[in-house]
């Protein structure tokens, strides 16, 4: 523990818009991972434990569209449609079949694909670490900003995260498709009686879940290294954001991640070997107060 | 408005399990017809409809809709040819608001016809107007039973399968539902009704059958009820 250096950065503007920006944007990566998480826990009642390998193929697919088109824009496109689609043939030919059996069936299918998706990985794209870079679109000097500077990067990927969790949340809450999700979450083969093609509705859920996870990935490669096993430590993270958010919780899944975002960077300076730990201690703080997490209702 | 469709079981066995439920049941519903399936609890009526729902595939026979099968059939495919249903457990959407509950369902008939709407809707159930904004699990039962019945006709079915529609409600209710069908009925829709209250079936049904343990004991005219009185006692708890 190192008390005095973190009393050092608190006591310092710059430190603190460093660390609350780092913070940001490691919560908004995992809010769009964990958010597409508890999408699909909340209405299919599965949990998908490759969601972290899909946020590990976001990041490699949008690095070859780099590589090919020179276009951040193109690369966000393919992380994001690639994996979508990547999620809606996994969710019909391997998720459909094992929706009514018990979690473990359904961990090991899953545990089969992230290791397969880790092989895959190392074959196409190789074990070394690799890097996109920064775009140039984004290689600008830092924004001025509270005493502080930010990389304009940052500000867009924070940006666009709030305004992805604002669309997901308008999508949910007011759409007629948000509706027959919440149905589906609620009563799915009442839902079919009434004329719903539920397993359309599923692999649309499962597809928007692993768009959010793609999305994830491709705005993390200009700012973290990409590796074979990047998928499963962003799985760990995103299962205590959605644990403390409350499963099933989208706002909860935000609030959440911002937390743990802002507890790991600061807790990266305070308690440098301990991070990991200091969030782990977090949850079971939360856990201890509000056992169903910030936003979770009881289940029924 | 509606074109009737005509519904037939030809020997279904349905088995839960190891247990088998139905034994060889046969029903046939002429096209606009109320066909009333009466039986005790347990006797299997519930059964009889979740198998013409899609919700449970039957082991053997088969199910036709104006001829053609629908056993096998996914339920939103089912739903889609133009059967409607409103199971026993009403089955709310209890966090949706009943607007929301009745919006969720709309959808033209199987010959893209567009009956009901909400606005018709509310003119025949003011009451379901009134609570429009309020969450469905917070109604009373006969609140509940009003907009499930409200749900299935969104979806503008030309048959429609009511699982005890009257139970356990008031009988200024259960009066309500027998006017409503009869209303129905008139607009040439086909309903079969699972019942266990005789009077109720004698207000509305053309047509009765009764079941026993899974088999079909009875079929005849509801106007003959009364000459079976015999039958209709021993199949039934009166
Ligand atoms: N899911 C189930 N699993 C096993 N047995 C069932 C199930 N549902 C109903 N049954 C049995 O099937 C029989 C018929 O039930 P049901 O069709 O609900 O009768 P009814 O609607 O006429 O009261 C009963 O003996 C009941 O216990
Ligand atoms: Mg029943």
């Amino acid at each position: 523990m190192n008390l005095p250096a973190l009393l050092d950065c608190v006591s310092s503007s710059s430190c603190v818009v460093t660390q609350v920006s780092t913070g940001l944007i490691i919560g908004m990566l995992l809010f769009l991972v964990a958010s597409g998480l508890t999408l699909i826990f909340g209405v299919l009642g599965v949990i998908n434990f490759t969601h972290g390998s899909f946020y590990m193929l976001g990041a490699y697919f949008s690095l070859t569209a780099y590589r090919v088109t020179g276009s951040y824009f193109d690369a966000v496109i393919a992380g994001a449609l690639g994996v979508a689609v990547f999620g809606v043939v996994f969710e019909r030919l391997f998720i459909s079949p094992v929706y009514n059996s018990n979690v473990l069936m359904q961990l090991l299918v899953c545990y089969a694909f992230i290791l397969i998706l880790d092989d895959v990985v190392k074959i196409v794209w190789g074990t070394d670490f690799q890097t996109m870079g920064m775009p140039a679109t984004f290689a600008l000097p830092p924004i001025h900003l509270f005493g502080g500077f930010v990389p304009p990067f940052y500000v867009f990927l924070t940006g666009l995260t709030v305004a992805a969790a604002f669309s997901l949340s308008v999508l949910v809450n007011k759409t007629r498709f948000g509706k027959l999700v919440r149905a589906a979450a609620v009563n799915r083969q009442m839902l079919s009686c009434l004329g719903v093609n539920t397993s359309l509705l599923y692999a649309a859920v499962f597809g928007l879940g692993s768009l959010l996870a793609g999305a994830a990935g491709a705005l993390a490669a200009p700012v973290r290294s990409m590796s074979p096993e990047m998928g499963f430590s962003i799985l760990i993270e995103s299962f205590i954001v959605t644990v403390i958010g409350g499963m099933g919780s989208i706002i909860g899944a935000f609030f959440a991640a911002v937390l743990v975002g802002i507890i790991r960077a600061f807790g990266s300076i305070g308690y440098p070997l301990f991070t990991d730990g200091l969030m782990f201690a977090f949850m079971a703080l939360v856990l201890l107060v509000k056992p169903t997490g910030l936003f979770g209702r009881k289940l029924a | 408005m509606s074109r009737a469709l005509k519904l037939e079981l030809r020997e279904i066995d349905v088995s839960y399990g190891a247990s088998q439920i139905l034994f060889g049941v046969s029903i046939e519903i002429e096209k606009g017809a109320t066909m009333a399936l009466l039986g005790r609890n347990g006797a299997g009526k519930t059964t009889t409809f979740r198998a013409i729902a899609g919700l449970v595939a039957p082991s053997a026979g088969q199910i036709l809709l104006n001829a053609k099968a629908i056993n096998g059939l996914s339920p939103y495919r089912i739903a889609r040819a133009g059967i409607g249903y409103v199971p026993e457990d009403r089955q709310v959407f209890p966090e949706h608001s009943v607007e929301d509950n009745l919006r969720i369902a709309k959808k033209p008939g199987a010959h893209r016809q567009v009956y009901w709407n909400l606005q018709r809707i509310y003119e025949v159930f003011p009451t379901l107007y009134s609570i429009r904004q309020r969450a469905a699990g917070r109604l009373s039962g006969g609140e509940q039973q009003m907009l499930v019945i409200a749900r299935a006709l969104m979806g503008n079915p030309e048959l429609i399968l009511l699982d005890e529609p009257s139970e356990g409600l008031a009988p200024i209710m259960v009066q309500q539902i027998a006017r409503l069908l009869l209303r129905l009925r008139e607009m040439g829709v086909t309903i079969v009704l699972a019942e266990q209250n005789l009077h109720f079936c004698q207000t509305v049904a053309t047509h009765v059958t009764i079941i026993d343990k899974g088999q079909i004991v009875l079929r005849d005219k509801a106007e003959n009820l009364e000459r079976d009185a015999e039958i209709t006692r021993r199949y039934l708890a009166v």
